[in-house]
């Protein structure tokens, strides 16, 4: 391979990481807020999440990318740039997922807590803010972590759509090499790399959250098994 | 927005014909998945770490990565190195693959959580190795595990729009020549949307009722 054609992977590799970021912040805000409006007390909130959760979980994230690249500008009239509309489809689908998660790490903290909270009169918003949330956040961490590698994986959707992102340019040097086996072996390699970064990222970051509430961080064992929980696709809805 | 039902109309022949091939591949691919996944667990335990090691390295590295590489490579690569093979048959293998990492884990989790008891039952009962795997512990293991697969077989599922990718028909793939020939994109697209949406939650429904079953 020439150095023009790793600078074509390095920018795909760029543009990668910075879908990845954007869907990842996009994902955290739809996970955090329809997560906990699914424990909210008026039932119309609480039925409105779990509407969002079954129907973004429901269908692909692929079908997403499509329907918002073709769909929405025929239907409504917006033009969304690339990056914008990859980030939106894929931070709806992977927030879905990640709402189960917040939900369940809010439900999983000691129901001590949350009367105790109420016991000494905090709001409903004092109480997730000061009490359930900082417990439930370090809980939250290895799902998450599993949901970023599957957010990874599911960025090189978005090549499909021509967008240059690290599988696009795979593409590209298959083309201008016409030997498939050697690039498409490196851009595998350059992923599992960023997924093992992302990995050794969240373990770091569970540390510190569960040092904050004095915890001792989850085995990495029990991580790799809770794999299941943070993925099951279409499980309890 | 604009729709128009005679479009909707036109594609449902096409629809179908795609919802058939999503199905075969959602079928084949499960029966990989479930297979292949047992046999990487089942090696993940053998005493040798010359076997372990290189196993968990291969699958780690699977699952770590996108499918939809993994499709281009095999699509690209294989003819190159003299197989040759149809496009369905590399989707359902490459889908098949990806996810019996999956299910290794899942497997793994269910053998871990046969009681030790039964294992020294079978060694009191001098059974064979190959007995105490076949008549004692997997079946329970199995057991266990069965609503974890089936969270994978509907995970399966939402992946199968990658597999036209690499030129097959499926679903997605069909409702994308519909849209470019007829330069209808609303309509197939939603349609194929909401198809995804009912039969992921008719999987679930199905899927719970399963677990019940398999609780008592």
């Amino acid at each position: 391979m020439t150095s023009g054609l790793w600078e074509l992977v390095a920018k795909g590799v760029w543009t990668t990481v910075q879908l990845l970021v954007f869907s990842a912040l996009l994902g955290a805000v739809v996970a955090f807020v329809v997560g906990t409006a699914r424990t909210h007390q008026s039932r119309i909130v609480r039925f409105l999440a779990g509407l969002y959760t079954t129907v973004f979980r429901g269908t692909s994230a692929l079908i997403m990318i499509f329907w918002i690249y073709f769909v929405l500008p025929l239907a409504f009239g917006w033009q969304l740039v690339p990056m914008w509309a990859g980030t939106l489809a894929l931070g709806l689908t992977y927030g879905a997922y990640g709402a189960e998660v917040v939900r369940g790490a809010i439900a999983a903290v000691d129901p001590a807590q949350r009367e105790g909270g109420i016991a000494l009169s905090f709001t409903p918003w004092q109480r997730m803010r000061l009490i359930l949330l900082p417990q439930a956040l370090p809980e939250m961490i290895p799902p998450f972590s599993n949901l970023l590698v599957e957010l990874l994986k599911g960025t090189a959707l978005v090549s499909l759509m021509g967008m240059g992102d690290l599988a696009f340019s795979g593409n590209l040097v298959r083309l201008a090499l016409q030997e498939s086996a050697e690039i498409y072996t490196y851009i595998l390699l350059i992923y599992f790399v960023l997924a093992f970064l992302l990995t050794r990222l969240m373990r770091g970051l569970e540390k510190k959250l569960k040092s904050g509430v004095g915890k001792a961080p989850t085995p990495a064992a029990e991580a790799v098994l809770k794999r299941p929980e943070a993925t099951n696709a279409g499980g309890a809805v | 927005m604009e729709w128009d039902w005679s479009a909707v109309s036109d594609f449902m022949p096409h629809f179908w014909d795609g919802l058939l091939v999503t199905l075969q591949i959602l079928a084949l691919g499960s029966v990989i998945s479930f297979a292949l996944g047992l046999v990487w667990a089942l090696l993940m335990r053998t005493p040798s770490r010359w076997v372990r090691w290189p196993v968990g390295v291969v699958t780690e590295f699977i699952r770590n990565t996108p499918l939809l590489v993994q499709l281009f490579f095999l699509f690209y690569v294989l003819p190159e190195w003299g197989v040759q093979a149809s496009a369905l048959t590399t989707g359902v293998f490459a889908i098949g693959l990806h996810y019996s990492t999956y299910t290794m884990q899942v497997y793994r989790a269910g053998i871990e959580a046969v009681p030790v008891g039964q294992w020294e039952a079978a060694t009191a009962l001098n059974l064979p190795v190959h007995r105490t795997w076949i008549a004692v512990i997997l079946p329970q293991a199995v057991r266990r595990v069965v609503p974890a697969l089936g969270n994978y077989v509907i995970a399966m599922l939402k992946d199968t729009p990658m597999l036209m990718a690499i030129t097959v028909l499926e679903m997605l793939g069909e409702a994308q020549l519909f849209a470019r020939e007829n330069f209808q994109f609303t309509e197939p697209l939603t349609v194929i949307g909401l198809a995804f949406i009912v039969l992921s939650y008719l999987a679930s429904l199905f899927l719970r009722a399963l677990e019940r079953r398999l609780a008592h």
